[in-house]
């Protein structure tokens, strides 16, 4: 009898274990294929459907170490925009991305598409991470 | 019934030479019929709109007209350097077409800018630096307003002043001309699969025998 309360309660605490870790898949899968789609009326006609740029007039989006440095200011890049002289996958950029008001649910979701395509591996980029690193903007 | 049957071999083997020659490529554009006389007899022959006469200035600063498009295939687009939208993807894809014929000095890409204001002639070289075009094998032009606006026009093309939110509205077509200046197909510059058709076209055009003897 008490083995199969163990047993029982041992059951549930995988299931529970298990759907957690699939909440989190679902969360990744819903924000990257919403994700995709904000990128491609957002960022495309620039950074190219494959992340490629073009030539030194618009960075590619390919460069991991990069993006990882960078991770807690690239809300900040898409809500306000980015002039300055930067350096993306050994190459000097330095024209101009213009501001893209855009709600910071779409930013995470776009962030996340970007930062796990083209190469990239960083997990899901959630919307309270979004909202901290708004929060800190210069 | 034996005659029929050679009759239709006849026609199959007509029919799989046309199908080997290459078709040529349309000549678009107005037609207008005009009359002339040939040898005491009057004929009517069609005359094909051609890109008139024009003068501009290309990123190194040097003086472009027609006649530096002599004797050559060439394909035109409108752009601006600060175009957010659709210039990237159509420059992009047109770097493919520059790729494939650098190498041909009788062939040209112009580019000409709708914001002559913003896109100097400095700023064009610029952009052609970092587009990463060299030579004269594509040439961005700078000119008068009205003139670049005109000039679109023969190219079947519309362009105009800013919107009221501070676009500029423009179609994102690639044209192709032939040595005698007519339009020989549009493209749709942002769609990859059609910028590849233009290359295959390109290469049809300079294999067709009206523009081997042109000059
Ligand atoms: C008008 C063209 C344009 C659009 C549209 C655009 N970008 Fe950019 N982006 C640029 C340019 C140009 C830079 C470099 C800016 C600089 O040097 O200051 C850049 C830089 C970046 C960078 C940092 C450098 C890098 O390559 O990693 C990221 C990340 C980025 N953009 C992401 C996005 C995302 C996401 C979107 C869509 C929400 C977007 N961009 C839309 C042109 C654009």
């Amino acid at each position: 009898m008490k083995i199969k309360a163990i047993g029982a309660i041992a059951i549930l605490l995988i299931i529970i274990g298990a759907s957690c870790q699939s909440d989190d898949q679902i969360e990744f899968k819903r924000y990257y294929s919403g994700g995709s789609l904000v990128y491609q009326q957002h960022c495309q006609n620039c950074h190219g459907d494959k992340g490629q740029g073009l030539s030194s007039l618009i960075p590619p989006l390919t460069d991991s170490t990069y993006l990882k440095q960078n991770k807690a200011v690239l809300a900040c890049f898409i809500k306000n925009g980015l002039k300055r002289k930067i350096t993306v996958a050994g190459r000097t950029f330095d024209d101009d991305m213009q501001a893209d008001d855009i709600a910071p649910l779409e930013i995470a979701k776009v962030l996340t598409y970007v930062s796990n395509s083209f190469g990239n591996k960083m997990g899901t980029v959630t919307l309270q991470q979004v909202q901290d690193d708004l929060r800190n903007c210069k | 019934m034996r005659k029929l049957w050679i009759g239709i071999v006849i026609l199959m083997l007509f029919n799989a030479c046309k199908s080997n020659t290459k078709t040529a490529l349309p000549i678009l554009g107005y037609k207008t019929p005009v009359t002339k006389t040939v040898n005491g007899k009057t004929v009517t022959d069609t005359e094909y709109a051609t890109i008139p006469p024009f003068k501009f200035v290309n990123q190194y600063a040097d003086t472009i007209t027609q006649k530096n498009l002599d004797g050559k295939i060439y394909v035109a687009d409108f752009f601006f350097t600060t175009c957010p939208s659709i210039c990237p993807v159509m420059h992009r894809n047109m770097l493919n077409v520059y790729k494939e014929f650098k190498d041909d000095d009788n062939f040209r890409i112009i580019s000409h800018t709708i914001d002559p204001k913003y896109d100097t002639v400095p700023v064009l070289k610029r952009y052609a630096d970092k587009l990463g075009i060299a030579g004269n094998t594509w040439w961005l032009l700078h000119g008068e307003k009205g003139d670049t606006y005109k000039i679109a026009k023969s190219y079947l093309q519309s362009v105009s002043e800013k919107n009221p939110k501070g676009e500029y509205i423009h179609d994102g077509f690639f044209i192709l001309i032939d040595k005698q200046k007519r339009i020989r197909g549009t493209y749709e510059g942002t769609d990859p699969a059609e910028v590849t058709k233009l290359i295959a076209d390109i290469k049809t055009l300079k294999a067709d025998p009206d523009q081997i003897t042109a000059k």
